[in-house]
């Protein structure tokens, strides 16, 4: 244990599952007081178990990152809690749409992945920003994707649902770059999660065309993208903000 | 702090006598890596040096003009004869011109700035890769600049020079991604180095002006930008590949 991010608050929207359990499970070993807000309480409860039994301390608090009031309890919770927010990632989202040409796009659908992933890092980065305000300072990491980078064919909505959390990245980390608070966003290809493997199907030919269309042939792992999150909040990237960064075995460097 | 991960392996950074390339490799050094501080500049090289041994680390000093295909040669033949392997290159030398416009330019400025900044990191890439392919692992991190991926008035040269770098790094990540070599660059901001005192010098007066423009109204420090080289040849970085890092406290979000 290095505890690079010894005592600070830690909050991971979706970290119950996949990337987010990876940076729960990783900051805490970091020193990091951790916060899940997400929705599956099981799974939520299993990650802060898991952390607990390794030493570390965790806490879940269940919230719908569609629903702004929940998002406020949130918060309201975590605040009563710990007293601070002095880490954020906002990682929970909903994840690529299946292949669904625009002009077919259910407009319900889009309003929703919408709400999910770019309403709530909006209403949460709110929150962080004004308690990290009080404190002093802080940093914030939004979870995006390379299709925050580039269009892939088929997914119009997490595409501009990620280029638009990039955008609030960049202006964000402007308005409060003097002020102590770091703003970056993470941009993944694809990630090995158990979701991913189960969507594919691990080592079938479709999981094994999505790994080698990345130029390095591997998928990232939730531990490599906790990694990165990690180095963002820690001081050791106290130069680092507005950047959106690829973490894609070279996915964006065509 | 003695990190596993780096110690016993072998670092190669150019431009080793002061600035980014000093601090980085001083970062190795304390991580335990074995260090090849390169440069023109034999007597400053040999004072990182010093300072390394000086603190309980392993380093020694060859000289090489990294525009210089015979000497980027032997600096490599002669590592691989003490050494025996090349883990990580941070191929940093470089130089600045950030105060002629076009059509004060001349042919002269034009072929040092290029020959250093650009073939020299292509020089430095030609002869680690074939070593980190034997091997089948390695980490190439390039000095780019934030000039590398926008322009900036009176940085003609410097820029082309720079973007050139971004582009020989997400080239050679593409042609080696799947051989175990990882090739990624950094893109600092304004870094406080030696670098720029000629310019700083000349303008006095831009000095305060340029880092109220700064939008965390500072300049980086050179330790600043060194997290981000020896964070890029962690195990944490294992899926950054042919990325641009910007160090640059918001620069390049505007």
């Amino acid at each position: 244990m290095t505890e690079l991010l010894k005592n600070k608050v830690a909050l991971i929207t979706g970290g119950n599952s996949g990337i987010g359990k990876a940076i729960s499970i990783r900051a805490a070993s970091e020193g990091a007081k951790i916060v899940i807000g997400a929705r599956d309480e099981k799974t939520g409860k299993e990650t802060v178990d898991y952390i607990l039994s390794k030493g570390g301390e965790a806490s879940f608090i269940k919230a719908d990152m569609s629903d702004p009031k929940q998002i406020d309890s949130l918060f309201e919770k975590t605040i009563e809690k710990y007293g601070e927010v002095d880490l954020a990632c906002n990682n929970s989202a909903i994840g690529l749409s299946p292949h669904v040409p625009l002009h077919e796009y259910d407009t319900n659908d889009w309003n929703h992945m919408m709400s999910v992933n770019l309403t709530a890092p909006f209403l949460c980065m709110k929150h962080e920003i004004q308690h990290m305000l009080s404190k002093g300072g802080g940093s914030i990491v939004n979870m995006s994707s390379a299709n925050g980078l580039i269009g892939t064919k088929g997914h119009t909505t997490y595409t501009a649902n990620k280029h638009g959390l990039n955008g609030l990245t960049k202006s964000a980390a402007l308005d409060y770059a003097d002020k102590g608070i770091r703003i970056n966003a993470v941009c993944p290809g694809g990630v090995e999660t158990p979701m991913f493997n189960q969507t594919y199907g691990k080592n079938s030919e479709a999981w094994k065309k999505a790994r080698d269309f990345h130029p390095i042939k591997q998928l990232g792992t939730p531990e490599s993208i906790a990694g990165l999150v990690t180095f963002l909040w820690s001081d050791a990237s106290s130069y680092v903000t507005g950047s959106c960064l690829s973490i894609d075995g070279a996915l964006t460097a065509q | 702090m003695e990190d596993k991960e780096f110690s016993g392996k072998v670092a190669l950074v150019t431009g080793a006598a002061t600035g980014i390339g000093r601090a980085s490799a001083i970062k190795f050094a304390e991580k335990g890596a074995k260090i090849i501080c390169s440069d023109v500049n034999e007597i400053s090289g040999n004072k990182t040096v010093s300072e390394i041994i000086e603190n309980g680390g392993l380093a020694h000093f060859i000289r090489a003009d990294v525009s210089n295909g015979a000497e980027v040669k032997s600096l490599i033949d002669q590592i691989i004869k003490s050494h025996n392997r090349l883990d990580f290159a941070f191929n940093n030398a470089g130089i600045g011109l950030f105060d002629k416009q076009i059509d004060q330019c001349t042919e002269e400025d034009y072929d040092k700035v290029m020959n250093i900044n650009s073939k020299g990191v292509w020089l430095c890439m030609k002869y680690e890769i074939p070593i980190m392919l034997e091997q089948q692992s390695g980490c190439i991190v390039n000095a780019a600049s934030q000039a590398g991926l926008v322009g900036g008035a009176g940085l003609s040269i410097y820029a082309a020079s720079k973007h050139a770098v971004v582009g020989f790094t997400q080239s050679a990540a593409l042609e080696y991604g799947a051989k175990g070599i990882r090739i990624n660059c950094v893109a600092p901001g304004i870094i406080d180095t030696q670098i720029n005192q000629p310019f700083w010098d000349d303008h006095p007066e831009l000095y305060e002006e340029w880092k109220s423009g700064v939008p965390m109204k500072r300049y980086g420090t050179a330790d600043e930008v060194a997290e981000m080289v020896v964070w890029l040849c962690t195990k944490d970085a294992s899926f950054v590949h042919g990325s641009t890092m910007p160090v640059d406290a918001g620069m390049l979000a505007r």
